[in-house]
């Protein structure tokens, strides 16, 4: 194998950065089709209203208006389509009534934006206002409905012993808790916590492209996707074509951070404005338009409680939680939740009972965040873990290792009967602590009180599970099979060497910044010898990926990574046989490296990979029978997800007189196995860990009672700036695992999983002297002095 | 009305509407797209570009603003092949992962760096605190200023810091 640095393992500048340095990155906004129209939305005031109404005549008299169109043009495409179909789907326009405000009443096409803009502006709409339901409790309670004439707001309660009955082994720990519960050497610590409801915030807003052709009936379309190939399907089967047919290019995309794992109602709007008006339409959200045209994640209210002996033993943890759906359900929606209690139990061996209740409230569509649940589930185990190691008064570092599933555990079955590939919980956190100086760093705590300084330690541990796997979860709508693509979440690869001896890359992924060319191109540059600067990767494009599945849930790497070693290793296996005729050797004896294969122990005997390709296309120059062509694809769909892990560390300065909260240090420790590009890994991580600490600081999607977002523009939802983060310290163990080829496990989420609880545990730790126990996110100065001021009486 | 600027070196003009944002006659007159809109309310900084020398957010500035003024942006920041030592700042430090907001923070590291040679972390980070990153965590981004001074310094930029060994802190 060859050892340049392009290697796996290695560090390589990334393939993307040549062009987007250079401004010749192209975003879908950065594509221009001859006789374009663009596309404007007319939206609800309103978080709940009927619609009597929908005067669009001013706005069709205005020049350069193309047409108006309202839900009586649509209707009969149903309404867009979810993945989990669990309560009302979104209609492409409302429908009679508006169940969130800036929900899409009326689409407007013109023939620029500004013009477009302004006729949206002009559809004059008239409102009856109905009851507005915004607070999860009042939801569950029901006294008004999100939708009326609905008979509940709770959609479904997923419960930790029956969330799929029959297909996992699933264990009703709801009585021995109670049991543990009745014993006298037991503290029971409970807390309601939030985990508000965020704004995803791509820098790049999303923006769509459609092109029908009348000819071949069939059309090409653009999207800021993480999911080309499910979005083809949706389109396919809304216009009831062949997936073939729809022709999906997600080009460079701007940050996705699920927020573009969708079927949004402005993609098909656009595919029908262009086959109704034979010509191309566009259509870029705009900021303020984005907190309400796309999807916001978390929003969680959920009681913790651990009950556990005074010498740190967790003998059960219960979750009782209610989870924001918002109006209408899209891809995940109500899956999300129960995917994040996946890893409820965190990295601990303990007794688990968890029910989280769905709700429908007149708020934006909540779906798949950075993480998915999965922030959700680790805030909740390692806030109250914190307030369990307080009340006995035992360092909390310490009852978590008490309580670590063991590294002879593995492969080890979660309380609800997951099993988790590999893992080393303790040896990862006890390398935190011995480099941070763990002891050293609570000594430096204790002086600094002396001195009336509010310095806070925060430990923050977590599990994640990414490549979503076996196959049988696609039963449970871990598919596409509501788009018309039946699918586990397999991967695809495709390696192809071309004549000249170069390889084209084709893989089934969707990414937004994850440098996917880079990374598999060091992949097939490892196992063919291929030179790296040689091999080409393209993704998002449903006409080239045969098939594919897109990028979320940290699964790219995993699963679509591990199809293209199986995919190289096969083009290795025929292009061996040929260099064994070429070179008179043992096809077993072959070894790729430097740019062609030579004979094992004799460097000197090779051939180029330009050879190799030609006698590979001309197969009378190879060996008898040889199939001419050199390329071969690979579906490959794992036994199990990955589950990587880490322990993160910050060390905050609360100011008393005014509640800022300063992060002096933040180190994180994270293991996912091997890595290919060990910097892009650190840069996911870093990522990640910016997105948890924005959680726990700053952001927060805030509604009025009448439902109106209030935090819809950035300076209201203020998202981390440079100025506002420290320097991040990384550090890794290597625990490969077993269920891909490389050993490698997901890393886009691990970061925000990780890092939201370590920061409140930090803080709350600062002013622990005054009595606090606990403050919900997001940890604004003003919410961090009341708490003060609170427990100071 | 009739608008006529020097941009990237060169002379152009073109006939807009008066409330036609700069950003936007950079992008569908002149057709360069390096330039982005990311929130249209100068906060993002994605549409960062300079116009006569200063940083300028050009979503909150009139194309008839410009009318007579030198631009720059990102497509102009390279010297035919040679990169600007900003760009070649990021693409050696992993100062960017989706690209979005990069042109924009190319712009203003680059101002920056006309302004303060020898910038403090602490110095970067307040300089860039307009220019809003969704992917990196400002990490890399801060280390590729810091490389784009050393190298304008004619000095060695400092090491990477990422962890290449397997176990521990770097």
């Amino acid at each position: 194998m060859t050892t340049s640095l392009s290697a796996m393992g290695g560090i390589v500048r990334r393939k993307e950065d040549p062009a987007l340095i250079a401004g010749q990155g192209k975003y879908v906004d950065d594509i221009r089709l001859n006789g374009e129209a663009v596309m404007a939305f007319a939206r609800s005031p309103f978080a709940h209203a009927r619609i009597n109404s929908i005067d669009t005549s001013v706005a069709e008299a205005m020049p350069g208006v193309v047409a108006v169109y309202t839900i009586d043009d649509v209707r009969h495409l149903g309404p867009v389509l979810a993945q989990i179909p669990v309560g009302v789907l979104r209609p492409l326009l409302a429908d009679g009534a508006v169940h969130h405000a800036g929900e899409a009443v009326a689409l407007v096409i013109a023939e620029n934006a500004y013009i477009a803009r302004d006729a949206a502006d002009s559809v004059m709409v008239d409102y009856d206002p109905m009851p507005v339901v915004v607070d999860m409790k009042a939801a569950v309670e029901g006294t008004d409905k999100a939708h009326e004439g609905s008979e509940s707001n709770v959609l479904v309660t997923w419960l930790s012993h029956d969330w799929w009955p029959g297909v996992f082994e699933l264990v009703d720990h709801r009585p021995a808790i109670a049991e543990a519960k009745e014993r006298d050497d037991v503290v029971v610590v409970s807390q309601e916590m939030t985990n508000q409801r965020l704004i995803p915030t791509a820098i790049e807003p999303r923006a769509v492209l459609a092109d029908w052709n009348h000819g071949y009936d069939r059309v090409d379309l653009w999207s800021s996707t993480q999911m080309p190939h499910a979005l083809a399907g949706a389109v396919a089967k809304t216009f009831g074509l062949p997936s073939n047919e729809v022709h999906v290019v997600a080009p460079e995309v701007g940050g996705g951070f699920g927020a573009k794992l969708n079927i949004y109602p402005d993609e098909i709007l656009s595919v029908f404005a262009s086959k109704t008006l034979g010509r191309p339409v566009r259509w870029t959200e705009t900021r303020r338009e984005a907190a309400v045209s796309t999807i916001q994640g978390r929003g969680w209210i959920a009681t913790a409680t651990i009950t556990g002996t005074r010498d740190g033993e967790i003998l059960g943890y219960e979750l009782d939680a209610i989870a924001d759906m918002g109006a209408y359900t899209q891809n995940f929606t109500v899956a999300i939740p129960v995917l994040g209690l996946f890893v409820a139990q965190g990295q601990y061996d303990i007794p688990l009972a968890w029910q989280v209740a769905c709700v429908q409230t007149n708020t934006q569509t909540t779906d798949a965040y950075r993480g998915a649940g999965r922030p959700e589930a680790s805030y909740y185990i390692e806030r109250i873990i914190d307030m369990y190691a307080a009340e006995i008064g035992m360092d909390p570092a310490e009852v978590r290792r008490k309580n670590f599933f063991k590294k002879e555990d593995f492969p080890a079955t979660t309380a609800i009967g997951l099993t988790m590939d590999s893992g080393d919980y303790e040896k990862n956190l006890d390398t935190l602590i011995a480099d941070v100086d763990y002891a050293g760093l609570r000594s430096m705590q204790a002086a600094a009180r002396e001195e009336g300084r509010y310095v806070g330690i925060g430990v923050g541990t977590y599990v994640e599970v990414c490549g979503f796997a076996p196959s049988v979860l696609a039963e449970f709508g871990f598919g596409w099979d509501a788009y018309g693509m039946p699918t586990s979440f397999s991967g695809s690869g495709l390696v192809r060497v071309n004549p000249d001896g170069s390889a084209t890359v084709i893989i089934g992924t969707g990414p937004s910044g994850q440098g996917h060319q880079t990374t598999w191109a060091q992949v097939v540059s490892d196992r063919l010898g291929i030179d790296f600067d040689n091999v080409r990767v393209t993704h998002g494009n449903t006409a080239e990926s045969p098939t594919g599945v897109g990028t979320f849930g940290s699964r790219s790497a995993a699963v679509d990574g591990a199809a293209t070693y199986e995919a190289a290793e096969k083009v290795g296996k025929k292009a061996a046989e040929i260099v064994a005729h070429m070179l008179e050797a043992s096809p077993d004896d072959i070894r790729f490296a430097d740019g062609g294969a030579h004979v094992a122990g004799s460097p000197g005997h090779k051939v180029t990979w330009a050879e190799i390709a030609e006698v590979a296309h001309k197969p009378h120059k190879g060996p008898e029978g040889l199939e001419a062509g050199l390329e071969a694809h690979a579906v490959f769909s794992p036994g199990n997800a990955t589950w990587p892990f880490g322990s993160h560390l910050a060390v905050v300065e609360v100011d008393p007189d005014t509640g800022n909260v300063e992060i002096l240090r933040y180190v994180g420790v994270d293991d996912c196995g091997n890595r290919i590009n060990p910097m892009i890994v650190d840069g996911q991580i870093h990522g990640g860990i910016a997105q948890g600490i924005g959680q726990a600081l700053f952001e927060e999607a805030i509604y009025d009672d009448g439902g109106n977002l209030l935090s819809g523009a950035l300076i209201d939802y203020p998202i981390p700036t440079a100025g506002d983060l420290p320097a991040f310290e990384l550090g890794w163990t290597n625990t490969p695992t077993d269920v891909n080829p490389m050993g490698v496990k997901g890393i886009g989420e691990a970061g925000t999983i990780g890092s939201a609880q370590t920061i409140v545990n930090a803080v709350v730790d600062a002013v622990s002297p005054f009595g606090v126990k606990h403050i919900d996110m997001p940890l604004r100065p003003r919410r961090v002095w009341d708490a003060i001021q609170k427990a100071r009486g | 009305m009739q608008v006529t600027m020097t941009v990237n070196g060169r002379e152009v003009s073109g006939n807009v509407e008066p409330r036609t944002l700069l950003v936007h006659f950079i992008r569908e007159n002149l057709r360069l797209t390096g330039t982005h809109v990311g929130c249209e309310t100068s906060y993002c900084g994605a549409c960062t570009i300079q116009v006569d020398g200063h940083a300028v957010k050009s979503c909150t500035m009139l194309a008839v603003q410009a009318d007579g003024a030198t631009v720059k942006t990102v497509e102009g920041l390279a010297d035919g092949d040679q990169l600007h030592a900003v760009q070649e700042g990021f693409w050696e430090r992993h100062g960017l992962q989706c690209g979005y907001c990069t042109p924009g923070m190319l712009m203003s590291a680059a101002s920056l760096l006309e302004q303060n040679a020898s910038p403090s972390e602490d110095e970067i980070r307040h300089a860039i605190e307009g220019n809003l990153c969704r992917c990196t965590g400002y990490h890399n981004i801060v280390r590729s200023i810091e490389y784009a001074a050393a190298k304008l310094r004619g000095e060695e930029p400092a090491p990477p810091d990422w962890t290449l060994d397997f176990e521990g802190v770097s």
